[in-house]
C-alpha cells in the first residue's frame, strides 16, 4: 500500500513521558479520512514500524494526531518518536480501521487505561458529534492525565476518571452490571487491564460480540523473499525480487498474464506450476488445486525456483 | 482502430472478456481506463453523459411515485452524510467548471450548473436538504446507491437510493446481510464467489476503491426494472419472442452495470454505486467484435444463469440475430 510522506506540525510533551505529535502534508492539503478508532503505521527508524491510534476527528482531516508513551528504555521505536520535532519528515501509512464504533449499538461504554486513551478520544468525539450515547472510564497514573481537559469538556459527567485501582474496580463493576442490553464495550490499554475488563465483562454476562478491543491490522502483504520463475516453454528464468509480484515480474519480462483484482480473489491470473513449491497467499484456489497452480498476483515461491507452464 | 460510433457506444462498458461468461469475484481497481473496440470507459468513478438530466428526472418521478426506493435505517445517518460529501467533492474535482462545493464551518453550498442547482445545507441536519443527504445525493448522480454497514463479521445493506434496479427491490433487501441479498443468485454460493467477495470488501481500508461489472438484458430502454413494478416490464419478456428480427434488435438491450465499491473514510461504511448502461442490439451491432462476442456469450450461457437473468425466452432469438443475420 502507498505510504504518505508527511511533516511534523506539532510536537509536545502533554504528560510525563507522553508526547503528542501531529503530521500533515507539506502543502497543508486534506489527508485520507478515516473512522474513529483508526490507526496509522509510522516508520520509527532502523526498519521498525509502529502502529499508533489517531486522536484527530476523521472527517476531512488536515492533520493526523497521535500520542506516544516513552518506554523506559526507549526501545521499540518510542525513543525515536519522542525525538521528532516540528519540521521533521515522517513516513506514515494510510489510515487503517479495525476498532470502529458499532453503528447499531444502543450505547457505547469506553474503557481506557493510560496511553490506551488515544483511540477513545476519537471515539468520544465521534459519539458526541452524532449524538450517540457514550460513557468513558479512564484510569491512569497520578499526574499522567493526558487529554483529561478535552475529555471533560466533551463528555461532562459521562467521563469517570480515576488514578486509583480500587476505584477503577468499582466504576467498572457498576458500569458492567448497570448497562442496558445493546451496549457495546470498547477497551484499550495495557495487557493486564484488557484481560481484567474482558474477564469481568464475561463474568457479568456480556456476549463476546459486544466486546471490542483495539487491534492493529497488518498493513498489506509482506514483500516476501526473492525467487526465480522458470518459464518451461521458453526455458527463460525471470527474477522476482522482494516486493515485486510474480505477475509484475512476468509482465516486465514481456510475458502477459490476464489479471483483474490483483488481490488473489478473482481467479484470472492462475498459472500452472510444474516444479517447486508455491507460497500461496490467495483466497481463490481450492485446497486440491494448490499443488499444481499459483495465483501470480499475490503468491510467491517457497523454493528458490518455481517452474511454471508459460 | 477506433470505429466512428455514437457517444453512447464510445463510453459503453462492454463487459465480456471472452466468448463465454461465468460468475467470478470480478473486482478490479477503480479509475483505470479500459480501452474497448469503440472507445473507452472507467477513467473516473462518476460518469455523467448525455442522459444525465433525463435520468435524474426519471429518478425524481419514480421516487415521487414510490418513496420506498429511498431507505435509510437510523444508524446509517453518518454514512449517508459521508456518502453525500464524498460524492459532491468528487463531482467538484471532476467538473470544476460546472460544479462546486464550498464549505464555511458546518454550512456548505453546492452548485451544479448542469442541473441549475444551488443548494445550501448544514452537515448533519437532514432537513436542510430535499430528500435528506441520501435523497439529495441521488438527485445529483445517475448511479443508484447502496450503503453497507460492517459489523458482526458481515456487511449489511442498511441504506440506499435505488430507482433503476434490475429485478430486485431495495425495500425488500434493506437491512439484510450481503449474503442474504445474494440469496437468489445461482452458483455463487456453492462456488464460494460471494463469501470471497464479502471478505474482500470487509478488508477494504478507508478510501480504497474498486469496481466490477454485471450484465443482463432488457426489453426497451427501461431503467426501472424493480420487482415492485414487475407488471410494467415483466410481460414484455414474453411478448418480445413474437417480434420480427428488426423489432427484436431495436427493442432488446444489453444492460450493463458498472459497480463501484468504495470504503468511505469518516463513517467506515461501504458505498456501492450502480451505474446502469443500456444499448440496443441493433446499435451495438455496429461494432462487429461486440456483435459476435455477445452472440456467442448468449448462445453458450448455461440455462440456470439465463433463467436467473430472465433471458431464457429470447436469448436464442437474440443470439441468432447477432450471429446469423
Ligand atoms: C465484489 C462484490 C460483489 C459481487 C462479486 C457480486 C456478485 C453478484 C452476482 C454474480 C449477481 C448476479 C447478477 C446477475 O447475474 O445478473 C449479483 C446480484 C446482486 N447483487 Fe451483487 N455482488 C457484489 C456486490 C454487491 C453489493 C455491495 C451489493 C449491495 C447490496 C449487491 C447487491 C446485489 C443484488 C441486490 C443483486 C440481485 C439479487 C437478486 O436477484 O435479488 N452486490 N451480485
Ligand atoms: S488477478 Fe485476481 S486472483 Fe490474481
Amino acid at each position: 500500500m502507498t505510504t504518505l510522506a508527511l511533516v511534523v506540525g506539532h510536537s509536545e510533551e502533554i504528560a510525563p513521558g507522553i508526547r503528542e505529535l501531529s503530521f500533515s502534508r507539506t502543502d497543508g492539503g486534506v489527508l485520507p479520512a478515516h473512522p474513529a478508532g483508526s490507526h496509522v503505521v509510522v516508520d520509527c527508524g532502523e526498519g521498525r514500524r509502529n502502529a499508533y491510534s489517531l486522536t484527530n476527528p476523521g472527517a476531512d482531516p488536515r492533520e493526523y494526531r497521535i500520542a506516544v508513551l516513552h518506554k523506559s528504555d526507549g526501545a521499540g521505536g518510542s525513543g525515536h518518536m519522542h525525538s521528532l520535532r516540528v519540521g521533521d519528515t515522517v513516513t506514515v501509512s494510510r489510515p487503517r480501521s479495525a476498532f470502529a464504533p458499532v453503528s447499531t449499538a444502543r450505547r457505547h461504554l469506553l474503557v481506557a487505561g493510560g496511553i490506551g486513551i488515544t483511540p477513545m478520544l476519537a471515539h468520544a468525539r465521534d459519539a458526541v458529534r452524532w449524538g450517540r450515547d457514550v460513557d468513558l472510564i479512564y484510569v491512569h497514573r497520578p499526574g499522567s492525565e493526558a487529554f483529561s481537559d478535552e475529555l471533560a469538556a466533551l463528555l461532562g459527567d459521562r467521563l469517570a476518571e480515576t488514578t486509583d485501582e480500587d476505584e477503577f474496580g468499582r466504576l467498572l463493576d457498576k458500569a458492567l452490571t448497570g448497562q442496558p442490553i445493546g451496549t457495546h464495550l470498547y477497551v484499550c490499554g495495557p495487557g493486564p487491564l484488557l484481560d481484567r475488563v474482558l474477564a469481568d465483562a464475561a463474568a457479568a454476562g456480556w456476549p463476546p460480540e459486544r466486546l471490542h478491543l483495539e487491534r492493529f491490522v497488518p498493513a498489506a502483504l509482506d514483500p516476501g523473499r526473492e525467487f526465480v520463475a522458470r518459464l518451461a516453454r521458453s526455458g527463460r528464468d525471470v527474477r522476482v525480487p522482494s516486493g515485486r509480484s510474480l505477475l509484475d515480474a512476468l509482465h516486465e519480462a514481456g510475458v502477459a498474464v490476464p489479471n483483474m483484482c490483483r488481490q488473489g480473489v478473482c481467479g484470472e491470473c492462475k498459472v500452472p506450476v510444474l516444479a517447486g513449491t508455491p507460497l500461496h497467499r490467495d483466497e481463490f484456489l481450492a485446497d486440491d488445486e494448490r499443488g499444481a497452480a499459483v495465483m501470480c498476483c499475490v503468491s510467491r515461491s517457497k523454493t528458490e525456483t518455481l517452474e511454471i507452464d508459460l | 482502430m477506433t470505429l466512428s460510433v455514437s457517444p453512447r457506444l464510445a463510453t459503453f462498458p462492454f463487459p465480456f472478456r471472452a466468448d463465454s461468461y461465468r460468475y467470478s469475484t470480478n473486482v478490479e481497481p477503480a479509475r483505470v481506463p479500459v480501452e474497448t473496440e469503440a472507445g473507452s470507459w472507467g477513467a473516473g468513478i462518476l460518469h455523467l453523459d448525455d442522459d444525465y438530466a433525463a435520468e435524474l428526472a426519471e429518478r425524481r418521478r419514480i421516487l415521487a411515485a414510490d418513496p420506498s426506493r429511498l431507505q435509510v435505517l437510523p444508524h446509517m445517518r453518518p454514512a449517508a452524510w459521508d456518502a453525500l460529501l464524498t460524492v459532491l467533492r468528487e463531482l467538484h474535482a471532476q467538473h470544476p467548471g460546472s460544479m462546486s462545493l464550498e464549505q464555511d464551518g458546518p454550512t456548505f453550498v453546492w452548485r451544479n450548473s448542469l442541473l441549475g442547482v444551488e443548494q445550501r445545507f448544514t452537515e448533519g441536519a437532514d432537513d436542510s436538504l430535499p430528500g435528506g443527504p441520501l435523497g439529495f445525493l441521488g438527485s445529483q448522480i445517475q448511479d443508484d446507491v447502496v450503503l453497507l454497514d460492517q459489523r458482526e463479521g458481515s456487511l449489511w445493506a442498511d441504506a440506499g437510493v435505488v430507482t433503476f434496479a434490475a429485478d430486485w427491490s431495495l425495500g425488500f433487501d434493506v437491512g439484510m446481510r450481503f449474503l442474504e441479498v445474494h440469496g437468489p443468485v445461482p452458483r455463487i454460493h456453492e462456488e464460494g464467489i460471494i463469501s470471497r467477495a464479502e471478505r474482500f470488501l470487509m478488508r477494504l481500508q478507508p478510501g480504497e476503491e474498486c469496481r466490477r461489472t454485471n450484465w443482463s438484458m432488457s426489453v426497451d430502454r427501461r431503467l426501472d426494472q424493480s420487482t415492485e413494478v414487475y407488471p410494467e416490464w415483466g410481460p414484455d419478456r414474453r411478448a418480445i419472442v413474437d417480434a420480427g428480427p428488426a423489432e427484436l434488435a431495436r427493442r432488446l438491450h444489453l444492460r450493463v452495470e458498472v459497480q463501484h465499491l468504495i470504503r468511505l473514510g469518516a463513517s467506515g461504511a461501504i458505498m456501492f454505486l450502480i451505474r446502469t448502461y443500456l444499448v440496443a442490439l441493433d446499435e451495438l451491432a455496429s461494432v462487429p467484435a461486440w456483435r459476435e462476442r455477445l452472440g456467442r456469450v448468449l448462445a453458450e450461457l448455461p440455462e440456470d444463469m439465463a433463467d436467473y437473468k430472465g433471458l431464457v425466452r429470447y436469448r436464442d432469438a437474440a443470439a441468432h440475430w447477432l450471429l446469423d443475420t
